[in-house]
Formats: structure tokens, C-alpha cells, sequence
């Protein structure tokens, strides 16, 4: 079974918003109509987005670590979300594991929103559904795009390749080997939601050397001490060579 | 979580209505094994089943206003299979129906046995209905309290308290507008009603206090460390992505000071227990109509601020991503 997801190397992210932009670009101009935005640009701008950076910062001046963290929908294998819809409006899908709402059944009670730990949802004050990532669904099965381009938008667009995409579920996907080998882990995972998305951690780059480490431990000067001066009248060691 | 005014009168009302028919068929069952004397309470029964009615309409029409989409209400009965609010929309009309149709039995006289028991309990059509209704009823009250304690991620909510708080106090403040209502049409069972009115809403003060007392120690389950696995115990939130209005700001946030949150909590302690039973109280020596009234409207208010603390109390993890805007 696929079970396709976000991997999110927060170590790379370096918070440029791109994904953000990007996301929102490629959902509010699809067929499902539009994400919502009111007074873009008057005094009080507010809308719906799938996809946002947040920043943390980590530690106590000046032990400190800046964390860009990107959030959308986990996709959870186990999606607290999906069972509490009344109209079967939110739904998890059975071939690739995507949760999705159908737009046309959701009532917009809200009652999904809820049921999400992440705050994942959102509801467009337009539309009067709830919204959330689509892991770019109108895009990754589009076969009138180039296949490098059946990607999701946030994807395409990280200018660090902090976002990578694909099946979790296959063992030697690039997403699976970078959770495999790189500390990939799940956002709070004491509910048991099972998120598919998984985040790669903050790895500081050090450099580590040991005192012993700067003195080369086989050098032969060293090892064989001063090197013998016989006087020149005497043969040396090997006969061959003479100083 | 942001208390919303639609859910809050939803919650309430039909909680007086579900309170208010559970009244009046307990009285009706009471006069059936001869407990109470059996006047002519039929009109009574059938004006009480009226204003029931008139209360679960009341917040059936409430619940739209929560809805975004209100004109695609009807497809929420779909998935009664996992959905406690599902249920609960599947419920609500069916106790109405119920309620209607057994005040609707009492108000034509369609009370003629249908047959006797062991020669002793005749059995008639508003027994029957009366009997479907009260199951509904409490299937109601379960459906309509699973709602919020299904939710695991909100733990002031999600414990048994949570639907034994909704039937108790559904319970008090029907059996007090029972009592309100009897006392002023001036038929009925009152003092009955007073009676289980004020058991109901001291047993319903027990269970509100253990949640109270139970979500007072609890601790959040989820850390900013959990929710962004980073292993440090000094994290902070320098901005949560957007500066703008957001749904997430909206709906998980009740904006109140600690302040507020206390004093409703102290006006709702008075106005749902204290106060009701002591007028129910003054009301077993003074006659007046107007005491069970005062009571019940004292207790309503009282429920409208127990349904917004209980909202405002509870703590969703989500939160914890949108502590700054910066």
C-alpha cells in the first residue's frame, strides 16, 4: 500500500516562505476553486493557507537555535480527522493514503478541526469549507506535465531541497531512506495519529578533533626519534647513502 | 477552545426540552403506580410535550448557525457509523418526533388502554410512545456529550464527567422548568418536579465539581517539544507564519482573561446550583408562581455560562503552535 508524504529536513529550511507561496499559488488557481484571501492588501490581511513557515528559537542567549519549522497536513495513517466528519466529507484515500475533504459534501461545522492535534485545517471564509493540503493531488497524477513536475508545488519550489516527496511505505524510497538514515521522526507522537510527514532534525555541523588528533601519532621523525649522524669518515647505515 | 453562542444554546436548550419530557413522563409513570394522585393531567402532558418541543426546535435551529454550509445540513447523517455529531443529528429530529407525538397523544385523548398487565397496569398508546421517546432522549444526551468527550486531544473533555454533566444538567434544568411550568399553568405534579429538580441539580453540581477538580490537575499531554521534536527545554515561538487573522487564532482561542474565566466560573457555580435550590427550596413554603419561574430562568442563564466555561476550560494541543505573531 503508498502512503505518500512530506519529508522536511529542518535542517536545510532556512524560512524563505517559498513553499508557502508557492502552495498557495498552485491551490487558489485549481479547479476547486479558490483559497481565499480578504483585503490582501488593506490594513487587516487574513486567508487561507494550506502551508506556514513558523519560526522557534531554541536555547537561552546566546546558546540559541533558530528553528524554521514548515506545517501542513500530516497526512496521518491514523487520522483522528476523518472518522469524526459527519457527511464523510473528509476522507483518507485508499490507493495513496492523501487525506482530502470533498469540498461539495463539507458543511463547515468545523468538528474536523477539532479532531486534528496539528491545527491542520482551516476553514475558508469564502467557501465555508474546511481546507487543508492536498499534497498537491491535481498535480502529482497529471500526465500533461513533465514527470519531474508530479511533484507537489511547496516541493518544486524549496530553493534548499528541504522538502522531499514520495512513498513512505516503500522501504527504499528517498524519503524512507532519509528518515531511515537521518533521525526522520513524527510530530507528537503521543497520540498515536501515525503521521505520515516526517521531519528530519536540526544537525548542528561540528567539527570534532581530539588534542591527540593534531599530532600524528605515526610520524616516523617522531617515532624513530633523532635520526643517527655518524661522522663522515664512518660508512652509513645502508652504505648507499652518504649525508 | 472559542465558545461558540450557536453550540452553547444548542447544547442548553435541548437540554431542557430532553429534561422537560423526562419530567413529564417520569410524573406519568409515578401516577401510574399509583405514587402520584392521577388527576387530569393530559392537557397538562400535552402543553409540557408542546414546550418541550418548542425548546429541541429552538436549539435545533440554533445548530445551523454553526455551519458553514448550513443548506447541506442533511448529508450529516451519513456517517452515524463512526461520527458521535452524527448520531446526534440522526437523534435529535427523532426526539422531537417523539416528544410530538406523544404530546400529541395526550392532547387528542388517544389514552384508552391499549391492554392490561396482570390485570393492574394498563398499558396505552402515550405509555409506549413515551417509552421510545425516553430511550431516544438518553441516547441524545450520550450522543450529544460523546461529542465533545470522543475528542482525546481535548482532555478537560474527553472523560466520562463530560456526558454525565450533560445528562444531570439537562435533567435539572428540564425538571425545573417542569416544576416552573406546572406551578404556572397550576396543574401538574410541582412539588414532584421541585423534588427531582433539586436532587438532579445537587447530583449534577457533584459530577460538574469532579470535572472541574479533574481538569484543574491536569496536564497537557503535548509539549513544544512534542510538537516540533526538538529535544530542549527552552523553546519559544518567534512567529507563527502569518501576522494576519487566522481560522487557527479563531477557533482554538476564547480571548478572555484568567479573570473572566474565574468570575463565570463562580456565576455559573451560583446560577446552575446554588441559587435553583434554594428558590425550589422557598418554594415548597411560599406558594408563588413566580419562584420555580425565577428558578428556572436563574438556572438557564446559569447553564448558557456553564456551556462557555466548559468551552473556554478546555486546552487544544494546537495551540501550542500559535503562541507569536511576529
Amino acid at each position: 500500500m503508498t502512503q505518500l508524504a512530506l519529508v522536511i529536513d529542518l535542517n536545510v529550511c532556512v524560512g524563505c516562505h517559498a513553499c508557502v507561496t508557492s502552495c498557495k499559488e498552485w491551490n487558489t488557481s485549481g479547479w476547486a476553486g479558490p483559497l481565499a484571501d480578504f483585503n490582501p492588501y488593506g490594513p487587516d490581511p487574513h486567508g487561507t493557507f494550506f502551508n506556514r513557515v513558523q519560526t522557534f528559537e531554541v536555547g537561552e542567549y546566546p546558546n540559541t537555535m533558530v528553528v524554521h519549522f514548515p506545517k501542513s497536513c500530516l497526512h496521518c495513517e491514523e487520522p483522528p480527522c476523518v472518522p469524526v466528519c459527519p457527511t464523510g466529507a473528509s476522507y483518507k484515500r485508499e490507493e495513496d493514503g492523501i487525506v482530502l475533504v470533498d469540498y461539495d459534501k463539507c458543511i463547515g461545522c468545523k468538528y474536523c478541526s477539532w479532531a486534528c492535534p496539528y491545527g491542520a485545517r482551516e476553514l475558508d471564509e469564502h467557501q465555508k469549507v474546511m481546507k487543508k493540503c492536498t499534497l498537491c493531488v491535481d498535480r502529482i497524477y497529471d500526465e500533461s506535465l513533465p514527470e519531474a513536475e508530479r511533484r507537489p508545488a511547496c516541493v518544486l519550489a524549496c530553493p534548499t531541497n528541504a522538502r522531499l516527496f514520495g512513498d513512505v511505505h516503500d522501504p527504499d524510497s528517498e524519503v524512507s531512506v532519509a528518515i531511515r538514515e537521518q533521525g526522520g521522526y513524527a510530530l507528537m507522537p503521543e497520540w498515536g495519529t501515525k503521521p505520515a510527514n516526517h521531519y528530519l532534525p536540526r544537525r548542528r555541523t561540528e567539527l570534532r578533533i581530539r588534542p591527540d588528533e593534531l599530532i600524528r601519532a605515526d610520524n616516523p621523525l617522531k617515532k624513530e626519534g633523532v635520526p643517527p649522524k655518524p661522522p663522515k669518515d664512518q660508512p652509513t647505515l645502508d652504505e648507499t647513502t652518504s649525508w | 477552545m472559542h465558545p461558540a453562542f450557536s453550540v452553547i444554546l444548542l447544547t442548553t436548550l435541548i437540554g431542557v426540552g430532553q429534561g422537560l419530557f423526562l419530567a413529564i413522563y417520569t410524573s406519568q409513570l409515578y401516577a401510574l403506580a399509583r405514587l402520584l394522585p392521577m388527576p387530569d393531567h393530559q392537557r397538562f402532558f400535552a402543553l409540557g410535550s408542546a414546550v418541550a418541543v418548542g425548546f429541541l426546535v429552538l436549539g435545533l435551529f440554533a445548530s445551523f448557525f454553526h455551519l458553514g454550509r448550513p443548506e447541506r445540513a442533511w448529508r450529516s447523517a451519513a456517517r452515524w457509523r463512526t461520527s458521535w455529531l452524527s448520531r446526534e443529528v440522526i437523534l435529535l429530529p427523532l426526539v422531537v418526533m417523539l416528544v410530538a407525538a406523544y404530546g400529541l397523544i395526550h392532547g387528542l385523548g388517544w389514552t384508552r388502554p391499549l391492554f392490561v398487565i396482570r390485570g393492574a397496569l394498563p398499558v396505552d398508546a402515550s405509555l409506549l410512545v413515551g417509552a421510545l421517546a425516553t430511550v431516544a432522549v438518553f441516547a441524545l444526551f450520550v450522543a450529544t456529550g460523546m461529542i465533545y468527550a470522543s475528542i482525546r486531544f481535548l482532555r478537560e473533555w474527553a472523560s466520562p464527567l463530560t456526558v454525565f454533566n450533560f445528562i444531570l444538567l439537562g435533567g435539572a434544568s428540564g425538571f425545573t422548568l417542569a416544576a416552573a411550568f406546572s406551578a404556572w399553568v397550576g396543574s401538574g405534579p410541582t412539588r414532584f418536579y421541585g423534588t427531582w429538580a433539586v436532587i438532579l441539580t445537587v447530583a449534577g453540581a457533584v459530577t460538574r465539581l469532579a470535572s472541574l477538580y479533574r481538569n484543574a490537575r491536569l496536564a497537557p499531554k503535548s509539549t513544544l517539544q512534542s510538537a516540533i521534536g526538538v529535544r530542549h527545554p527552552r523553546i519559544r515561538q518567534i512567529t507563527q507564519g502569518a501576522m494576519g487573522r487566522t481560522f487557527n487564532n479563531r477557533e482554538f482561542f476564547h480571548g478572555a482573561s484568567p479573570r473572566t474565566i474565574a468570575a463565570v466560573r463562580w456565576f455559573f457555580l451560583l446560577a446552575v446550583f446554588a441559587i435553583p435550590v434554594a428558590l425550589l427550596a422557598t418554594a415548597y413554603v411560599l406558594s408563588s408562581v413566580w419562584i420555580p419561574a425565577a428558578a428556572f430562568a436563574v438556572q438557564y442563564a446559569g447553564l448558557v455560562a456553564e456551556r462557555w466555561y466548559f468551552f473556554a476550560d478546555a486546552r487544544h494541543p494546537q495551540n501550542l503552535y500559535y503562541q507569536q505573531v511576529a
